[in-house]
């Protein structure tokens, strides 16, 4: 290998890149915009959630309840209802979804038991949702006070969670506003440089095949690891601006903490960058023409990576198979070191096993993109 | 780079066969070329030309045979003939979004040419292909004359002892290609061992030994005089006449007359002198009623040559 060799063709993509609009875009536009999108657009919390009550009681204590309910946050309360047809029928026709009923007899088991019980009606089409907006009520509830349960039923998914009246000492650990961004943004930044990086280098192979101008530069002296290198230099060094712009984004724009160590995000940045530039490569040298490579190269990254990365669905609720499946997805091995740099404040030494694994990535496909293509017409 | 020292042969090739399939592009193909010569490849589109020459390149692996490019095996050691060739392919391959300059440091890069002779070797290639002034246009820009200029003065960048230039002047202008065949010329007076292919048969004049191939065969190997007076085996002949048609129906097939074909609007025969003479030619034709303009013994051209080899090559009797 030359290093001679390796700067001319560095060189020579460098210019193309500069005067190529397309590879500008993608380059330089993508990343903001996705930043954009995934960071404003995919939020699983849950806020201002329609809430319909029903007060069978009409005391003093229930609409003191029902007021905690409308301070809090998650939820709004949207109408006052009569009876449980209506409950029923608000729950049907989407109007909320759920519906809090407090027993006629709820001041008096108060005070003669001890503890009385509120019923929880929960649109269960999405289970996760229901669970969540269940999980808060009980947490208002609580806030009440500590002797109220929440006798939960849901309609329509998965079955109704029933709170044993046990009380649970809550105390979140890294993320302690429960923000899903600062959950989410992080594997955002996987996606946009799994992306980025593959779109860009699936073009660069096939763009010399397409032009005619592979034939020449094979009947050159260059090795292929030469050419691998020389090309993949420059998008490696758009792929690191690119990670500096989505962690100075992610920081400064969304409040994201960053928590761990800027050394080990370089270093695991670059082992992931090593990965998804050598896969648009191969990409770009099976795939002789550019509009085929780059829709294969969005194929590979963003459907594993936005499905099975576990960036935003986490994987240990996924099933065994699927779970089995995700260890071959190489991003998500860097949406867990993210996750950890960001929130956890983890270094190296405790990301030995994903850094191992990306370590073992980069490597197999260096080794593969080296002899991506031979020096061969037929 | 490395001069190879100048024994023996540039090129030995021996019965080199390409298949595509069941399709045979070269079809035992075997010859020498001596260093400091130029050879043309002659012959229609997909006789064979190209895949030979990228074969030599070793851009295709030989199906069978055997070929030598500087004393080096070219299906063993391709990396090693790369290092001791020039490339110009068939479609223009240089990056249409760099400039010229751009171009010539690459490929300067590429061959590892020293630092300290770079500006020089890449003065004289912009000279040469008369792109002074133009250093920094994109070469997308640059009219068809001139990218295959420069894309000569890449090849040789690195002072190749051996080129290989596939139909280098294809879609270029009449000037352009003259001025290019001096360029040939004059690397070839150099010592530089040319392998050019074309299917302008009037270009195969300028080369010093021609291989006419048609259909994956050598038909021949000889400098374009001696295949002129050998292969042709008789006087050519041209006719000026009105009824072209007519007259070629009338003299098909006569006693002497050996080959006849209409070219433009003559006719050319091949005949034999001791049978037919052209006075004896022009009083049938007048006694036909088909008046003669002109009659007369004329030097055979290497197209002439050609269309009656591949007439005695090819069953059908045409070329492809």
């Amino acid at each position: 290998m030359r290093w001679g060799r390796i700067r001319a063709i560095a060189v020579k993509e460098t210019i193309q890149i500069r005067r190529d609009t397309r590879s500008l875009i993608i380059a330089l536009f993508m990343p903001f915009m996705q930043m954009i999108l995934l960071g404003y657009g995919v939020s699983l919390d849950i806020k201002h959630l329609p809430v319909c009550v029903y007060d069978r009681e009409g005391s003093q204590n229930s609409q003191a309840l029902l007021k905690h309910f409308q301070a809090s946050e998650y939820f709004s309360i949207i109408a006052v209802l009569k009876n449980y047809r209506e409950a029923k029928a608000a729950l049907d026709s989407d109007r909320c979804r759920i519906v809090i009923a407090i027993p006629y007899d709820f001041s008096q088991k108060l005070s003669d038991s001890g503890g009385s019980t509120v019923q929880v009606l929960a649109d269960a089409s999405d289970d996760n949702t229901a669970n969540i907006a269940i999980g808060y009520a009980q947490s208002v509830v609580d806030g009440f006070a500590g002797n109220l349960a929440v006798a939960a039923q849901g309609f329509g998914g998965s079955p109704a969670m029933q709170n044993q009246g046990v009380d649970l000492e809550e105390r979140v650990w890294y993320n302690e506003d429960l923000d899903s961004r600062n959950y989410i943004i992080p594997g955002v930044v996987a996606l946009i440089m799994a992306l980025v990086g593959a779109l860009l280098t699936s073009l660069t192979i096939s763009r010399e095949w397409e032009r005619g101008t592979m034939e020449l530069l094979i009947s050159t002296p260059v090795q292929p690891s030469e050419v691998m290198l020389g090309k993949l230099l420059p998008y490696f060094a758009i792929g690191m601006l690119d990670a500096v712009f989505c962690l100075v984004f992610s920081v400064f724009w969304f409040h994201v903490p960053f928590r761990g160590s800027l050394f080990a995000l370089f270093f695991t940045t670059s082992l992931f960058l090593v990965v998804v530039l050598g896969v648009g490569f191969l990409i770009s040298a099976a795939i002789k023409s550019q509009v085929g490579a780059s829709q294969i190269a969005v194929l590979v990254t963003l459907l594993p990576t936005s499905l099975l990365s576990g960036y935003a669905f986490p994987i240990d609720q996924m099933p065994p198979l699927v779970q089995g499946v995700t260890y071959l997805v190489f991003a998500r091995y860097y949406v867990t070191i993210l996750k950890a740099l960001f929130l956890k404040g983890s270094g190296l030494a405790d990301l030995t096993r994903p850094v191992l694994a990306m370590g073992i990535y980069a490597l197999v496909v260096a080794f593969l993109a080296g002899r991506a293509f031979n020096k061969r017409l037929d | 780079m490395t001069e190879v020292a100048p024994k023996g042969p540039a090129i030995e090739v021996e019965n080199l066969v390409k298949r595509f399939g069941d399709f045979t592009a070269v079809d035992h193909i075997s010859f020498q070329v001596e260093r400091g010569t130029i050879i043309g490849f002659l012959g229609p589109n997909g006789a064979g030309k190209s895949t030979t020459i990228r074969m030599l390149c070793g851009l295709l692996s030989p199906s069978e045979g055997r070929a030598f490019v500087s004393g080096i095996d070219v299906a063993k050691d391709p990396e090693t003939v790369r290092e001791h060739i020039g490339y110009m392919s068939q479609k223009f391959s240089l990056y249409g979004d760099l400039t010229v300059m751009e171009n010539l440091r690459f490929f300067g890069g590429i061959y590892r040419v020293p630092k300290t002779i770079l500006p020089e070797r890449i003065r004289f290639a912009v000279t040469m292909a008369g792109l002074e002034g133009r250093e920094d246009f994109l070469v997308s820009t640059l009219a068809g004359g001139w990218k295959q200029r420069l894309a000569l003065g890449c090849a040789i960048l690195h002072r190749p002892p051996i080129l290989f230039l596939d139909e280098p002047t294809s879609g270029v202008d009449p000037e352009s290609r003259r001025r290019f065949w001096d360029l040939i010329h004059s690397l070839s007076e150099d010592g530089v061992t040319i392998v050019v292919s074309t299917h302008y048969m009037d270009e195969a004049e300028y080369c010093n030994t021609i291989a006419l191939i048609n259909r994956g065969r050598l038909l021949a190997l000889e400098s374009p005089t001696a295949l002129k007076k050998r292969k042709l085996g008789g006087d050519l002949l041209s006719i000026e006449c009105q009824d072209i048609g007519k007259a070629i129906s009338l003299l098909e097939g006569q006693p002497g007359i050996l080959d006849i074909a209409a070219f433009g609007n003559a006719v050319h025969l091949l005949v034999d002198p001791a049978k037919v003479s052209a006075g004896d030619l022009e009083s049938r034709l007048t006694t036909a009623g088909i008046p003669v303009d002109r009659i007369g013994l004329i030097e055979p051209s290497i197209d002439d040559i050609f269309v009656r080899m591949v007439g005695e090559n090819s069953p059908q009797g045409g070329a492809g």
